[in-house]
């Protein structure tokens, strides 16, 4: 008894940490916590003409396995990953070389060059999309007659409104305008790496190629698992760039339904169809769930036999 | 006020009657009026509220409208808080009925002012039965198709009756210049639904009776009627412009204004926008018919409806108010302010402008229907609606044919609509 109360008098409650941590923490409780939780327990429930009642996991029964709705949601499921694909496969690599000739030194004007690169990646969606659709437009785009410049005229389509090429295109404008982004984060991780490293390589005789593969690389593999990490969360939440182009309903055919439009469509409704709110969760909830899996096996697989190198 | 009484005390008298009237005034009727028409504030200020109040100056009117997006849900909240205004602007059907059935709308059967109207244009808001009514009908879109007629002259065409000669015009226009000759995208997908099924199909399924029977289980969307209608709408596809699978709406628009395509599927309510962009003189015609002599049919929507706050202190006053609106004046003002919506019902009004003329006109030739996906049928899962907006779509792309449409959107309504079943 009076030995913790002695303890007590020496160590006083640590007021200043709740007193810094409070403000951030009530935030994050409040907007990310409170609606993340609120949103798992509302798909637990359906709502009948006004009636809220517990269904357990119904919803998510109907999601995966009747016919209208797993029909939709594989759709949406597949094509998200399609589109990741495409960013994996194009937005990575590119970013990835962009940032190596930018870190050149015999690169003259790298700074404008940067500039111009990551400037897409600030503008609203709204706007991309607006003046992709012009660019591409059949009927006032300037890509047609961009390509009969060059004799490739005969390859011009519709592309935006084609269901074999929709997605695809939509893939393409959201690489051009987030490649800036992988390219920041990997050139910054690039200028760090210490001259005397690279003078050595050179010293002992590596070629530029096997100083890249050999040296650099290695060091920059963190930041690609980063980036790969962010653009695996960014693509399984996209919605705007569809929304911004082809509409709630994202035809043709929703060719480019991605799980963020389908999820709009069921949480609010769509024209004639009435919004759902438990339903809508069980599909965020499906969201969360996948990109929660997704990282984990990430971090399990990938994250932890990265070796890290302090300078 | 008060104060000044007090520090006057000769003029209490004066005062105390200054008072009161002030008091009475504002016991006195001001009627809010919800609505999503931010664009008809001016109107209502300008031209409605000071016609009325010719008739009625004690009765205040007070125009409030909400932006279209979130009328819906903002007007939910104010009815749920009681804060909501005493007159209420009724989008069509369902989510009118549905508040309606939770209270918040008062039944108006029996208002002298809809005698006036008829059994279609009520029909966008009036219980599934058909016995109560919740909503005055305030404005109409019609459908059809409007033609720029200096191409016309130009190519020295007449105006398609037929669809023989409604094809054989746009193959001439094909043939013989470079205008597209049929101006519409399928990028939206809903123009493909709205301007292409719900416009020409009236003709095949015979109006209200085909889609009352959509309703009662008599006829199925795999009748030949419908197959029709998407067989028709295969046909446009050489006759659209170049790349229309990615043509948005927008596109549409500014490409018929900018005098680059001969015929436009359209809805009345481009004709506000043509008037403002176009300077060239454009006509109307209805969906063509099948054979000379045919009735025809047009999809007359019902769009706007206005009803009563069950929980307003005001309800004679709203009442008498909505009586005005089913008359001749409001009508013709209405019509006129805003080209492209026409009043629902029966009096003959006399509207100015050309085209919106032109639309009106047909309700004297043909007979009225509403969307068909409208009442009732988009209720369920899948929603047949959306399912009309990609079939059209795909139909006009080519990559459905008119049949798989049919069956396709006909085993989407038997998965939940019990008559269908």
């Amino acid at each position: 008894m009076m030995f913790s109360k002695r303890t007590k008098e020496h160590k006083p409650f640590p007021w200043h940490l709740w007193v810094f941590l409070g403000p951030g923490l009530l935030i994050y409780l409040t907007f990310s916590v409170y609606p993340l939780l609120d949103t798992l327990i509302l798909s637990l429930y359906e709502e009948q003409a006004g009636q809220s009642e517990f269904v357990g996991l119904k919803n998510f029964i109907t999601l995966v396995t009747d016919e209208n709705w797993s029909s939709a949601f594989w759709n949406a499921l597949s094509n998200n990953l399609q589109f990741f694909a495409f960013h994996m496969l194009l937005q990575n690599p590119i970013g990835l070389l962009l940032a190596v000739l930018l870190s050149s030194p015999k690169l003259r004007l790298a700074s404008s060059y940067r500039t111009l690169i990551f400037m897409p990646t600030m503008l609203s969606v709204v706007i991309i999309g607006f003046v992709w659709q012009l660019i591409l437009s059949p009927i006032w785009g300037i890509s047609e007659e961009f390509l009969y410049s060059i004799g490739l005229g005969q390859y011009f389509d519709a592309w935006l409104g084609k269901e074999g090429s929709a997605l695809v295109t939509l893939s393409f404008i959201s690489v051009w305008q987030f490649v800036g982004i992988p390219m920041m984060l990997i050139y910054a991780t690039l200028l760090n790496i210490p001259d005397d490293i690279i003078d050595a390589s050179t010293v002992d005789g590596a070629s530029p190629m096997q100083t890249f593969f050999h040296i650099k690389l290695p060091l920059i593999l963190p930041t690609i698992a980063m980036v790969s990490i962010l653009t695996f969360v960014a693509n399984f939440n996209a919605f705007e760039l569809i929304y911004a182009v082809k509409g709630a309903l994202a035809g043709p055919n929703f060719s480019t339904d991605l799980l963020g439009t389908f999820f709009y469509r069921t949480f609010f409704g769509f024209q004639l169809q009435q919004g759902s709110s438990t339903m809508g969760a069980a599909v965020a909830t499906l969201m969360f769930l996948i990109i929660l899996v997704g990282v984990m096996l990430f971090l399990f697989f990938i994250q932890r036999r990265i070796q890290r190198f302090q300078f | 006020m008060r104060k000044v009484c007090s520090a006057l005390p000769s003029y209490k008298l004066a005062c105390f009657a200054t008072l009161l009237l002030a008091g009475m005034a504002q016991a006195s009727d001001t009627l809010y009026v919800e609505s999503w028409r931010t664009d008809d504030a001016n109107i209502w200020s300008d031209t409605i509220i000071p016609a009325f109040n010719k008739h009625h100056p004690d009765i205040k009117i007070q125009f409030s409208p909400t932006p279209p997006t979130d009328y819906n849900s903002a007007l939910q909240a104010k009815l749920q808080a009681g804060s909501a205004g005493d007159i209420i602007t009724c989008r069509p059907f369902d989510a009118s009925l549905q508040l309606f059935d939770s209270g918040y709308l008062e039944k108006l059967n029996g208002l002298k002012g809809l005698e006036d109207f008829s059994d279609v244009a009520k029909s966008a808001w009036v219980t599934d039965d058909g016995r109560e009514q919740f909503c005055l009908p305030m404005a109409s879109v019609i459908h059809g198709f409007i033609y720029n007629k200096e191409i016309f002259e130009e190519l020295n065409l007449t105006v398609p009756k037929t669809q023989d000669e409604f094809f054989k015009v746009l193959a001439k226009i094909k043939s013989e210049s470079r205008y597209t000759p049929l101006d519409m995208g399928t990028a939206d997908q809903w123009e493909a639904a709205t301007m292409g099924f719900q416009n020409i199909g009236p003709n095949y399924w015979k109006g209200e009776a085909g889609r009352k029977g959509l309703i009662d289980g008599t006829a199925k969307l795999t009748d030949q009627a419908y197959v029709d209608t998407w067989k028709e709408l295969a046909k446009w596809k050489p006759y659209l412009g170049r790349g229309f699978e990615a043509q948005k709406y927008s596109d549409s628009q500014n490409l018929f204004t900018l005098g680059r395509a001969a015929i436009y599927p359209a809805g009345s309510w481009d004709i506000q926008t043509f008037n403002n962009q176009a300077d060239f003189e454009f006509g109307a015609f209805p969906p063509p018919v099948l054979k000379q002599g045919d009735t025809c049919y047009i999809s007359d929507h019902t769009d706007i409806g206005m009803g009563i706050n069950a929980a307003s202190k005001h309800k004679e006053a709203a009442k008498i108010f909505l009586n005005w609106m089913a008359s001749a004046e409001f009508g013709e003002l209405f019509a006129n302010a805003v080209p492209g919506f026409f009043p629902l019902s029966n009096h003959s009004v006399a509207i100015k402008d050309p085209a919106a003329q032109t639309f009106i006109s047909w309700r004297q030739q043909c007979e009225s229907t509403i969307r068909n996906s409208y009442q009732i049928l988009s209720r369920g899962t899948p929603n047949l609606e959306n399912q009309l907006w990609n079939v059209s779509a795909q139909v006009i792309n080519g990559t459905m044919t008119p049949e798989q449409a049919a069956t396709e959107t006909q085993q989407g309504l038997e998965q939940w609509y019990g008559p269908q079943q």
